[in-house]
């Protein structure tokens, strides 16, 4: 159920303005990708480009292909809405919903998918969805209760719990360990590594260790100056672009000369 | 500081840490902000204290001593005063429940469609329209509810109450048939409802554009369409938001006087036919009605009513709080 998803010449507008400028790359499936870079280069706005929740900004758009296994995610007829079910995302701040109980949070995204569900059925995708999250032993008492009366990382878990939940086939992590501390990095980074068993997993990070501990492609974005479109400097292997990166400005980036 | 030898308060640097001159206009502001908020109270005690006051004759009157000098109060028709304040109880109930039931749904889709779904320019300016509409005077939505709209309603009423006259509110009188004139419960209901509607636009406009991104923004990124979004992340972070305007615009139909008393053929009983005429009265528009030619006597009855409506008002108040308190837990303001 994971898929690779191609994006080519991708060009990313708010309004008139280029944000991102002509980015092609591939995202192989069951492995994670990192996309590095400083800020206000575009890589978060990229990778809201790939499940569409950028189109929640007004006058966003996007021109280029973002293919998903051979489909094109902006071909006519493709439905929004039905493309994020297929593409779960995880937020830089945790986002549990403050109304429901951590079980109603975890099925918040089933029971928009089909609306019925049976109770046995709901508890057994309430663990399954908590353990592939690493947070059933430590919630499993206090289900009811809500999900904004755990801590930051444990939230931060509990909405990876509800993205899996709907059993997406790509995973977008947008900085999910920013608002974290080093423990509650800790144990994110431990279940990437398990998710990327069963999901395609693309995430941003503004950190550079998590990203050569993480993943297995890194790609690097830079952008020139302020007013600038962002643009996709190189990607390869991991290991490869914190060892021998091949262009000077990663290799700044990398070595902490300038970000 | 336990130590000892208590060392001077004064940093390396040599300013001291003890001395604020800041701490005068903490003071101030202190005092400012305590004194209006003793002052809520004491107008709050004031109030209830002038109503239980005044209204004392009138609600200690067992001999009837009272009610014998009021033209209005007539125990041998069925009116004696507990008799007329539960008959305008149930009208001023009733009216408001109308007035409520068409303005929340109303408005809070109003509200939405500002917050959610209308391009930002045509937003601006609806929104501003519909502020406009609360500075019009309750006298002039009176005149347009007498002269304008009864007319129209009107056949309307006859219409449903022959289609849906099998539903106690739109049932005809005892007599078959339903006011001609129009000036019916149903009428004031309906114009209270457009006086509500920007009072509880405005409020829960404000708390709908409150609703966090994050929020909104997780369950579209769970494939909510923009109406799931709406009922994950927004009523739900609403709730106490739209039970306060619900109440806030409750309290202006309660209390309303002006358009009632210019729109309603009054009467005394307790009819659910909203199309009847001269069948409800509310305690504010009959306090304006008699209160003109009223002897002593007739105004601490008068004050009686007051009395009812201010405990009224109460309730729901305190209602209102209880639900908004059920699930404080859930509220995500921890």
């Amino acid at each position: 159920m994971t898929k690779r998803i191609d994006v080519n010449n991708l060009n990313v507008f708010y309004g008139n303005f280029l944000a991102v400028e002509d980015v092609s790359l591939a995202i192989e499936p069951k492995a994670v990708t990192a996309f590095i870079g400083p800020s206000g280069c575009g890589k978060s706005t990229f990778l809201r480009t790939l499940n569409r929740m950028h189109e929640v900004i007004p006058g966003a758009r996007v021109e280029g292909e973002v293919l998903m296994d051979g489909v094109d995610l902006y071909g006519s007829g493709v439905d929004p809405v039905a493309v994020r079910r297929h593409i779960g995302m995880v937020f830089q701040r945790p986002n549990p919903f403050p109304t429901m109980s951590i079980a109603e949070n975890v099925l918040a995204g089933v029971k928009l998918n089909n609306k019925r569900i049976s109770k046995s059925d709901a508890e057994d995708l309430v663990e399954g969805s908590l353990r592939g999250a690493n947070l059933w032993e430590e919630v499993k008492d206090r289900l009811d209760k809500p999900g904004s009366s755990l801590s930051g990382g444990q939230q931060q878990r509990l909405c990876i719990a509800r993205a899996i939940a709907i059993k997406p086939d790509v995973l977008l992590m947008d900085e999910p360990c920013s608002a974290l501390d080093p423990i509650s990095t800790l144990a994110i980074e431990d279940l990437i590594q398990e998710l990327k068993n069963d999901y395609t997993i693309v995430i941003v990070t503004h950190n550079m260790q998590q990203a050569a501990r993480v993943s297995d492609k890194t790609a690097f974005f830079n952008i020139a100056g302020t007013g600038k479109p962002g643009k996709l400097i190189e990607m390869n292997d991991t290991p490869t672009m914190f060892s021998t990166p091949s262009e000077k400005a990663t290799e700044d980036y990398i070595s902490g000369r300038f970000g | 500081m336990t130590t000892t030898d208590k060392p001077t308060a004064v940093t390396a640097a040599g300013t001291p840490l003890t001395a604020h001159t800041e701490r005068a206009a903490n003071k101030v502001f202190f005092g400012l902000s305590a004194t209006a908020a003793t002052l809520i109270l004491v107008t709050l005690a004031a109030v209830a204290t002038f109503l239980l006051v005044e209204a004392w004759p009138a609600l200690t009157d067992t001999s009837g001593e009272v009610a014998a000098k009021i033209s209005w109060v007539r125990p041998d028709e069925g009116q004696s005063l507990i008799e007329l304040a539960g008959f305008l109880v149930f009208g001023t109930v009733l009216i408001s429940a109308v007035a409520l039931l068409i303005a929340t749904p109303l408005s809070i889709g109003i509200a939405l469609f500002i917050s959610h779904f209308a391009p930002r320019k045509l937003a601006q300016g609806l929104g501003y329209m519909i502020d406009l509409l609360a500075a019009i005077p309750s006298v002039v939505y009176g005149l347009w509810g007498a002269i304008v709209v009864i007319p129209v309603l009107q056949p309307a009423y006859e219409w449903i109450s022959t289609y849906f006259g099998w539903i106690p509110l739109f049932a005809p009188a005892a007599d078959g048939t339903i006011s001609s004139t129009g000036r019916v419960a149903m009428s004031a209901g309906i114009v209270l409802a457009i006086m509500v509607v920007p009072i509880i636009t405005a409020v829960t406009r404000e708390v709908f554009l409150q609703t966090p991104k994050l929020h909104e923004e997780a369950a579209l990124a769970m494939g909510a369409t923009r109406w799931e979004m709406i009922r994950m992340a927004v009523f739900p972070f609403a709730r106490s938001g739209m039970i306060g305007a619900t109440m806030l615009g409750l309290g202006r139909a309660l209390g309303e006087t002006m358009a009632v008393y210019m729109i309603l053929s009054v009467g005394l009983s307790y009819s659910f036919g909203l199309f009847n005429a001269a069948s409800h009265n509310t305690i504010a528009s009959f306090i304006a009605g008699q209160f003109p030619e009223a002897n002593t006597q007739g105004v601490s009855a008068l004050i009686a009513l007051g009395l009812a409506l201010f405990i009224i008002t109460l309730l729901v108040n305190m209602l209102a709080r209880w639900i908004v308190a059920r699930r404080a837990e859930f509220s995500g303001a921890n």
